[in-house]
Order: C-alpha cells, then structure tokens, then sequence
C-alpha cells in the first residue's frame, strides 16, 4: 500500500521534475539526469581503516541510522534514501579519488565527509567545481570551507570551528584549572593540529599565560620522547597534544613514562574508544573539549544514544553524533529543497537555521560553519567523564 | 645534565631497535651483496606475529613466560618467512644482475606492506590479513607498581630496560655465533668469495638460507621490543625504521656485524639529541646529514673496511 503510493508520488515528481527540466535546460540538465531511478543517491567518504578508523566507523553508522529513519518516515520527496561509503584509509589522495568516483561516476545528490580537515580540504575543490553540495561532519580547520577569503560555496559543516574551539581549551586551561605555564606538541604535518595549536597558543598568551615550549612531530612517529623530555625539562603545568587518538594515546604513555605528571589536553580528535584502549589510563586526569556529551539529559539526544546503542552496541562518540546531524541536515535540506539538483540543495543547506541537531542546534554563518558551544571532557579511569560547557 | 642523561637513555631505547634490524641487513650484505629491502617489512612481520600469538593462547596474564613464548614464537615464525623470501624471491635470480635483485627485494617490501592491508580474509580465531588500522599490541609482561626507574635524575621504564637487555643479550650471541661456531666461519667465508667457499665444501646455499633466517629472528625480535614499549603496530611501519636502519647498517659499514650494532646505536643517538635540543621537525634532516658527513670522511662506513674482509 505504502509502495504503491511512493511509487505515485514518486511519479508525479519525476513529472514535475521533467517539466522544469524543459524550463530550464541549461542549468539543471546534467544533474536531472543524474538521478534517474527512484532512489536519492547519498555519497560518503570515510576513514573507514587507516589510523582514524573509528572515526569512519562512528560517522558511517550513524547516517545509516539516519537514513533508516529517513526512509521509514517516506523518504525524501516520495524517494528512498540510499547510502554510497567509500573507503580513504585515512589519506587526502585517497579521499580525493573517492569524492570525485562518487560525484562522477555514482552521481550522488549530497557528499557527506570528510571527518578529518586535512582530507576535507581534499574534497571541498573537487565538490565546488562539480556544484555538489558537501557537508563535513567534524571537520574543525577554518580553511575547509574557505577558497582564500572567500567561501566555498558548495561546502558546509555542521560543527564548530577550531579558533573557538582553541580558545575554549586555553580558557579552560587558565580559568578552571588556573595554569599558568603550559607547553604544545603538536603534529606538523597535519591542518587540523597545526591550526588548532596556533589558536590554542594565541588565546593562552592573550589571556596572561606562558607557553614554555612549543614541540612538533610528525604522524607516524613512534617515539615521542626527545620532544617529551625537552617539554618536561621546562616544567610546564599541562602539555597541549591536539593530535588524534593513536598518536594522543602513545605520547600520553610516553609522557607518563619519563615522569610527568601533570594533564594532557587536546581537542575532539581524541575522541574514541581505541584512545583508552591504547593509553591504558596513562591519559588520567587529563581534558579534551569535544562536540558533545553522551551524558547530555536531553531527551533528542538520550533518544539518539538508545537507538544508536540498540543497534550497534556501543555508546555513541561525538564522531557518531555530527555524522547522525549531517546526514540529517542533508535530509532536511533535500526536503526544502525545490528540486534535487546540486545549486537548489546548496541553496537550501545555506538556510540552515536553528534545525535541533543531538549535538546541539545548527545555524550555519555567512562561512557555512556553524556556531555552537562546546564540552570539555575530562578522563578519570580512563573513561571520559563530562566536566563543562563552553558557549561560544 | 639531567635532561642530558634523559636523551641518552631514550637514544639508547630507540638506537637498539635500530641496530637489530641493521644486523640483519648487513649480515644478508655480506654474503649476498644484495640489499634486502623487505628487512623492515620482516620487522613489522615480526611485531604481528607477536601480536597474534599474544591473542591466541597466549599464556593468559602478562608474565615473563608470555614475553618468552611470543618472542620466541614471533622470531621463529619470522625465520620462516626469511627462509621463503631467500628460497622463492632471490635464489631464482641469484646469478643475474645485481640491479634484478634488488627491484625483487622492493617488490617483496611492497608485497608485505600492501598484502597486510587488505581486508581480512580469515576472521577466526585471529583476523588475517590485518589491514591498515593500527592494532593494540597486548602487553606481555606486567612489572607490577611503578612502570619506571629513576637513576640520577632520568626516569628508565622498566620495559625498556628490558628491551635493551635482551637486545644487547641477542647481539652477543649473534657475536659468538659469526665468530665462535663453524657457523659462523663458514658465513664469513661465504661473504669472503661463495664460489671458492663451494669449491672448499661449504653448503654454500644452506648457509645463505641460514644467514637470512638470523637476520629475520633478529628483526622479529626487535619488532617485539619495539611494540612492547610503543604498543601501535599496522602495515607500514616498518618503513621508516627498515630505512633508518638501512642507513644505520650503512654509517656503521655495510657488511660489519658490529659496525651495524653501532650505527644503530649513533643513529637513535643523532636523532635523540637533534629532536631534543633543536627543532624537532628537522630530526631526520639532521640524521641524515650525519650520515653523509660520516660517509664523505669514511666512505666504507666506521667500521667498514676497504679491504675485501667483510662480516
């Protein structure tokens, strides 16, 4: 019965489709044809494997959720929602490759993805030429979204952005915990650590505190401990380590390892469970701000960790939580949007106002970046434990 | 002057891993004059056959049994894999030019790198191949209480000075057998002219099976230290440290078992002190200008020697 009925539906807007198609031949001809069939093709890149594959993981289950829930409410304009993920293995070229495969050769409506700045910066050229509508779910670097000074017009995300994000920790740092001296390891290789660094070290001096030593490695490291023992040797009170978890987790060890003692602190690329695993407690007592809390009593999100647990079996991180609101976001955008060619989608992701996102109400900024607050998450036991909220 | 110790006791750390992996390349070197540019991959090999055996019954708790029997096991199994590499990647071309060998040996490398990537096909009781997600490297001995000690100042983890015991305790015996055992003089002779060795009676293709199989062990070995301490281990990173102690084999004098042992040693050293008192991103750069400068005042290396006298 239902079938039926979106299979009408579904009709009735590829007719209204094919009119406006003969309006306007030029504009919309190579995306209409794009989606022939009845169902709206939605691309993904993930870091699937590779040295963030939770991140991939947490991302791509949670828009299956989404799409799910999506297509039992009707799907999108009478059409069923149907997921493409590829595979990056964590790499830019890699990500590069998948985006334009699925914008060329699968033709989908929306990418979402990247969750890593450095492969998002990949992406956003290769979605802006071919005017499909892209939307990151966690990717922090300003840059994703800007071609210099201007924006991107086809790139959108759906978190904060690193300046703030920089900020929230130095405040943190110099006001909750009343740290004067600090130091920064950061990855110099990667867009997401340099720049979250620069604006960490920025905000900490401009609030009255000394960054004593400023440390780089490079992603693939191993040893952490020349850098670790010339940090040490300054006696700085909190060592900042905006990395992602595999590197956080060992430097963390080595950290403990030659005798320092004090907190680590770092930003959302530390979120995941392979971080405890790997620092087996050794990250005790240290702090990293985040997107979102699954300790959060509203009942949106609540509802969310449920159903996400209940299919998954785990809680969901805050990698889940932003793919869950990208995805949603897309859906919605599709919904409003007056056809499902890439410039209507576009025009309707940038009207993005006050939509309830699980983590926290996304309004997206004249950069397409949206402005939300922040947690901090503090680890005891090596388990992460929320301590506050930062508004922006 | 304690942060000074402190530098030179990570050096070390580091340094020892080095210099295992270099005695493998330099001891194949020596009798084969074939740079075995799968030795980092067989070192990666090694840190996962640890890590599968760590999985598998793995003798329950951490506890010195444990560390045994995975070491033991990891540099057996990675013998193995040297014997195949030697039997079906270089003996077949043994006697054609030197340039066709050595593209084998990058083949081998890619083959291991990129065969360890690719998705699982067997899931239980382990999954194998791996593919490129880092793995947790089990911990495979527990000290109880305190991880480090302290002398003068520079915190030691225990782990690691165990890591360099056993490292130190491995190049003696490698010392005893290319010097002491029948062994170890038929290899030296091998590398001195394998056609007169052959012609005098020496299994000339046995001992060149046995000298990859020595030097594979010594890499699973080091691949075990070195996941103990830094317990992250995927596909490729065997890489950079095959190519470092590439370089270390080469500083120390290619083909000198303790020019190897000390190349590795000055390598962790180099890098240790330049990360820890400049800018660390400049490590490798300045490690590597080490070496060329070593090598335009000695170009046979420290301990090489120009004469033909190798191993």
């Amino acid at each position: 019965m239902r079938f039926a009925r979106a299979l009408a539906v579904s009709a009735l807007v590829l007719a209204v489709a094919g009119c406006e198609k003969k309006q306007e031949p030029a504009a919309a001809g190579q995306q209409q044809a794009a989606a022939p069939s009845d169902t709206i093709l939605i691309g993904h890149v993930a870091s699937l494997t590779g040295e963030q594959a939770t991140f991939g993981e947490s991302t791509d289950n949670a828009i299956k959720l989404a799409i799910a829930e999506a297509n039992a409410n009707g799907g999108v304009k009478g059409k069923k929602l149907a997921l493409k993920t590829y595979d990056d293995q964590g790499k830019p070229e890699e990500a590069a490759v998948a985006a334009t495969r699925l914008i060329v050769q699968d033709k989908v409506a929306v990418l979402l993805g990247e969750v890593a700045s450095s492969r998002s910066l990949a992406i956003a050229p290769i979605a802006d030429t071919n005017k499909v509508p892209q939307i990151s779910p966690t990717s922090t670097n300003p840059r994703v979204t800007k071609d210099g000074t201007k924006t991107r017009p086809y790139v959108f995300r759906v978190c904060f952005i690193d300046p703030f994000q920089g900020t929230v920790m130095a405040k943190f740092a110099h006001e909750n915990l009343k740290l004067k001296r600090v130091a920064i390891l950061r990855d110099v290789g990667n867009d997401y650590s340099v720049g979250l660094a620069d604006y960490f070290s920025a905000k900490f001096k401009e609030l009255g505190g000394e960054v004593v030593s400023d440390q780089s490695f490079k992603a693939g490291d191993q040893d952490f401990k020349a850098q670790l023992t010339a940090i040490k040797n300054k006696n700085p009170q909190l060592i900042y380590v905006p990395a992602y978890y595999t590197d956080v987790a060992l430097i963390g060890r080595q950290a403990r390892e030659l005798g320092f003692k004090g907190p680590l602190a770092g930003g959302d690329g530390w979120d995941s469970a392979k971080l405890y695993e790997i620092a087996q407690g050794a990250l005790d007592g240290s702090y990293f701000s985040n997107h979102y809390t699954h300790e959060n009593p509203d009942p949106r999100v609540q509802n969310f960790v449920k159903k996400y647990k209940d299919t998954y079996g785990s809680v969901p991180d805050a990698l889940a939580a932003l793919g869950y609101d990208a995805a949603l976001v897309a859906i919605d955008s599709m919904n409003r949007a007056k056809d499902l060619t890439g410039p209507s989608i576009r025009d309707a992701i940038e009207q993005t106002k006050g939509f309830h996102g699980v983590a926290g109400n996304i309004t997206l900024d004249a950069d397409h970046n949206a402005v939300k607050s922040a947690v901090v998450i503090g680890i005891e036991k090596n388990t992460p434990k929320y301590v506050t909220t930062v508004e922006p | 002057m304690t942060e000074f110790l402190q530098h030179f006791v990570n050096g070390l750390s580091v340094g020892t891993i080095y210099a295992l992996i270099a005695l493998g390349y330099t001891m194949v070197y020596g009798v084969l004059k074939l740079i075995n540019f799968a030795h980092g991959d067989v070192y990666m090999v090694g840190a996962f056959s640890g890590y599968y055996l760590g999985i598998v019954g793995g003798g329950g708790e951490p506890s010195f049994f444990r560390a045994a029997y995975v070491t033991l096991g990891a540099m057996i199994a990675c013998a193995l894999l040297g014997f195949v590499i030697e039997r079906f990647a270089y003996r077949p071309l043994r006697h054609r030019a030197r340039l066709t060998a050595l593209i084998t040996a990058i083949g081998v490398s890619f083959l291991l790198e990129y065969g360890f990537q690719l998705s699982p096909w067997i899931r239980t009781p382990v999954q194998f191949p791996p593919g490129p997600s880092p793995r947790f490297f089990p911990p495979l001995i527990d000290f109880g209480g305190e991880r480090s000690i302290e002398v003068l100042g520079a915190t030691m983890p225990k782990i690691d000075l165990l890591g360099l015991g056993v490292a130190l305790g491995l190049m003696l015996v490698l010392q005893f057998i290319v010097y002491r055992t029948r062994f170890g003089t038929a290899m030296r002779a091998v590398s001195f002219d394998p056609q007169v060795a052959g012609l005098m009676g020496i299994p000339v293709n046995r001992i060149i099976s046995w000298t990859f199989m020595l030097g594979s062990a010594l890499a699973a070995a080091a691949g075990i230290i070195n996941a103990s301490s830094r317990p992250k281990i995927e596909p490729l990173f065997g890489l950079i440290s095959g190519l470092k102690a590439f370089v270390a084999a080469v500083l120390g004098g290619i083909g000198s078992v303790p020019g190897a042992m000390a190349g590795g040693l000055l390598l962790g050293l180099t890098e240790e002190y330049v990360a820890g008192y400049t800018d660390s991103s400049y490590r490798d750069a300045i490690a590597f200008t080490v070496l060329i400068l070593v090598l335009l005042i000695r170009p046979a290396g420290l301990f090489g020697r120009v004469t033909v006298e190798k191993v």
